[in-house]
């Protein structure tokens, strides 16, 4: 499969990486130069401490200032490179689901959604559909830490797709999840993304999770390793 | 591997940036330097305002000249070099009981069910004040006090209580005796909060496979370690022994009395010219308690050699039972004299007729409380404002610090810490005889803004303390989550990082206030005494007085870190009553 054509203006649609390269004290640790068009996966697979992750903190501007980055990222046509976390409207899903423990199941989507959904009573029904989409009607004012694995794993999905992303930036999300869930929550997280026209990046180790993706998948080496393409 | 998954993550997830600089950014900006406005300068013009009149420099007092006579009326003072070397004794032999106490118990015990026991047993009397604890202790061991009259007289014959000097003997072995059992729960405390820093673990694991005995193998392969870790406790801990007050005047020798209370007396004598003499002696007991501190650093290498020559010799000390035992037992029965000596406290504050040898009151009474309540209400209002006020403070400088931290990602390393302790490290005359010195010349003394400000000195740092492990802890990827959500920086930190940490803010309240109900001399020289609280009131009383009424008096001040560690624990239960993983009990 090819990737979305290499588009050669920026106003494409979708997520492109041009040209980035991060290094940690002048040692390259990844790059990547792609295109991930809406709905399409994008896999980075490395063992870890390769940088993986750091690609991903620098998409979503968390980079720690240890790093230094070159490239630009372009989000529908938009550089976003240098915006705050806040207006790249990432979605983040991490390997463990971090409901906000103060919060209730609910509350935690209510945080989530984006203030144009007005007045509360509206953000309280979507938070409440949007739990119902992911299976879990009824689970409004439950306790997070209540829940099972799968049923948090859920949420953490429900929570970031309420919020309207513009795209997914997946860090191993399904890594700790044991075998038979980890087939079913990959399955939703990647319909739910093809059916809102995310594009995703998916950093992973697992080659199933790259094999589910059915999208390119790039190569980190390890971090003083000598073989594997560096993208 | 643990440590190093840590720091991955937190590498990866690096910390928010901000574009433009709004009011609530910019007193984060200006956090750490208020934080050392606050401990610095006022430790600094102390100083500064005890060492000028110590030279005979005080032109309020007619003192414009140069000149070392202060220094020489101090040294011509009976029994001053005695003094002073009982204040040093004092300072290295409390410091070195608690720390082979703890060292002893840590070594033996980690790990084990006992371990977590004692723990739970010792912790609690952090929050005890010093002088409770002190008056609890007298109550226990004087002639006519608890454990006396629980074998009289039926194993001792006594019918009245022996003319022995056990309390205010001259060696200071109670005054000794009374600090160490506040000063262990502090360093175990500490001891406990450096452990998850080492691999201890696995070392214990590593050392007892290769044969070595429990106690032996952890103190040869962790202690080091952990003893680095908590070196600057241990400095405060001297300086704070050495240069005592309040538990001095209640256990301490009287002829003569240990310096720093004979410094206390001549501040406060109504001849305003002893001033000099008394800062010059402020000006020795810094000297005191810094020689005390060099030849503890001297013992440590002796003792770090000594430890080398014995681990070289490759001796497992497999039969360690007894020493274990004896680790334990001392641990235990220096929390329950404590607690014992509380409880008498309570029990004298009630009692009615109590003779001796009886080892209960023949009835009970509430007389003591109601004569006291009136003259109660003031201070007791006095200490919680004060107590309530500095905590308030200290926790907003330390939050504001905490939070321009978590943005810039700097610590301030060890520097900052040994700022944070520097309060901790100074004998507090050395710089309060100063500080107050200086208010009175610039007419602001007894007032509340520099009595609170004077607990904020000692209040901030173990609030600090206390709040960054879980500050630094908390895992950043909630906040990476945030923001990515959209929540701007001031809504992360009020809705998620605040609410996920309100048990540890609330304990490190509890600390802070229960710090501040038991400052006695800050209280007594920045109020200028016309601001008593329950602690002075308490230590005015001195052990010599009237039972029943220091029991009234300890109790109460027992009582209000106990109330304020219960609200501590209860507002986030209450709280969070239906959020299971962060609602604590």
């Amino acid at each position: 499969m090819t990737p979305a054509a290499p588009s050669t203006t920026s106003d494409a649609a979708g997520l492109r990486l041009a040209d980035v390269r991060i290094t940690l004290d002048g040692r390259p640790l990844v790059a990547a130069d792609h295109a991930i068009a809406p709905g399409e996966v994008l896999t980075v697979m490395g063992p870890s401490g390769s940088g993986k992750s750091t690609l991903l903190a620098f998409i979503g501007g968390f980079l720690d200032p240890a790093f230094t980055a070159h490239g630009r990222i372009w989000c529908a046509g938009r550089d976003i490179t240098d915006e705050p976390p806040q207006a790249r409207h990432a979605g983040l899903l991490f390997q463990d689901p971090l409901l906000f423990p103060h919060m209730s199941v609910g509350g935690n989507l209510v945080f989530a959604l984006p203030q144009h959904v007005r007045p509360v009573a509206r953000r309280k029904e979507r938070a409440a559909e949007a739990l119902a989409d992911v299976g879990l009607a009824g689970f409004f004012d439950r306790d997070p830490d209540t829940l099972s694995g799968g049923q948090k794993a859920r949420v953490a999905l429900a929570r970031v797709l309420v919020s309207e992303p513009a795209f997914m930036l997946l860090d191993e999300p399904f890594s700790k999840l044991d075998a038979g869930l980890r087939a079913q929550i990959r399955r939703l997280v990647f319909d739910r993304a093809r059916a809102m026209r995310l594009p995703v990046l998916l950093v992973t180790h697992d080659q199933a999770d790259a094999d589910a993706a059915c999208g390119v998948t790039i190569h980190v080496a390890p971090p003083e390793g000598c073989e594997g393409s560096g993208a | 591997m643990g440590a190093r998954g840590e720091r991955q993550r937190h590498l990866r997830f690096g910390r928010l940036r901000f574009g433009r600089l709004r009011p609530g950014r910019l007193m984060l900006r200006l956090a750490p330097p208020l934080a050392l406005i606050v401990l610095a300068v006022p430790l600094a013009f102390g100083v500064l305002g005890t060492v000028l009149p110590a030279l005979g420099y005080l032109p309020a007092l007619g003192g414009t000249r140069l000149t070392l006579a202060p220094f020489a009326e101090l040294l011509a003072q009976p029994g001053i070099v005695r003094s002073s070397i009982q204040a040093l004794l004092i300072g290295l032999a409390t410091t070195a009981v608690s720390l082979v106490l703890v060292a002893g118990f840590v070594c033996a015990w980690y790990g084990t069910r006992a371990f977590a026991f004692i723990q739970h047993l010792v912790s609690p009397l952090l929050a005890v004040p010093h002088a409770a604890a002190a008056f609890g202790f007298a109550f226990m061991i004087a002639p006519s006090g608890y454990l006396a009259r629980l074998v009289s007289p039926w194993a001792t014959g006594w019918e009245r209580p022996p003319d022995w000097l056990i309390v205010n003997d001259p060696a200071g072995l109670a005054l000794i005796a009374g600090l160490v059992l506040k000063e262990v729960p502090f360093l175990l405390l500490v001891t406990l909060a450096a452990l998850p820093q080492v691999p201890a673990t696995r070392a214990q694991e590593l050392s007892q496979s290769l044969g070595y005995g429990l106690l032996a193998g952890f103190m040869f392969t962790v202690w080091p370690a952990l003893y680095r870790q908590i070196r600057l406790a241990v400095f405060a801990v001297i300086a704070y022994a050495s240069a005592n007050v309040d538990v001095a005047i209640i256990l301490g020798p009287t002829t003569p009395e240990t310096l720093p209370v004979r410094l206390v007396g001549w501040m406060n004598d109504p001849d305003l010219s002893m001033r000099f003499m008394a800062c010059a002696g402020a000006v020795l007991q810094i000297g005191v308690t810094a020689t005390a501190i060099a030849i503890w650093v001297a013992m440590e290498r002796a003792m770090h050699i000594l430890a080398e020559r014995v681990c070289e010799t490759g001796r497992r000390f497999r039969r360690d039972g007894a020493m274990r035992m004896l680790a334990g037992a001392a641990m235990t029965v220096q929390a329950l004299l404590v607690f014992g000596g509380l409880a008498i406290l309570a029990l004298w504050s009630v009692s009615g007729l109590w003779q001796f040898p009886d080892a209960l009151p023949a009835n009970l009474s509430l007389r003591s409380w109601k004569q006291s309540l009136p003259v109660l209400a003031g201070p007791l209002a006095t200490t919680i404002i004060v107590g309530v006020a500095a905590t308030a403070i200290s926790l907003a400088i330390a939050l504001a610090c905490l939070q321009r931290e978590n943005e810039t990602g700097r610590t301030g390393g060890n520097r900052a810490l040994a700022l944070v302790y520097l309060p901790l490290l100074v004998p507090q005359i050395g710089f309060l005889f100063g500080l107050q010195l200086l208010l009175v010349a610039a007419d602001a003394d007894a007032n509340w803004a520099a009595l609170i400000g004077a607990h904020v000195i000692f209040v901030l740092p173990y609030v600090f303390l206390s709040l960054s492990a879980p500050w630094r802890a908390y895992d950043r990827r909630y906040e990476a989550i945030a923001a990515a959500l959209g929540a701007t920086t001031g809504r992360i930190f009020w809705r998620v990082r605040l609410p996920m940490l309100t048990r540890a803010v609330l304990a490190a309240s509890a600390v802070g206030f229960a710090v501040s109900v038991g400052q006695y001399l800050p209280t007594l020289l920045v109020g200028a005494g016309r601001f008593p609280t329950i602690t002075t009131e308490a230590v005015a009383l001195g052990s010599g007085g009237n039972r029943r009424v220091i029991g009234v008096y300890a109790f109460l001040q027992m009582m209000l870190p106990f109330i304020g560690f219960v609200l501590a624990g209860l507002v986030p239960a209450l709280l969070f009553r239906n959020r299971r993983a962060i609602r604590g009990v």
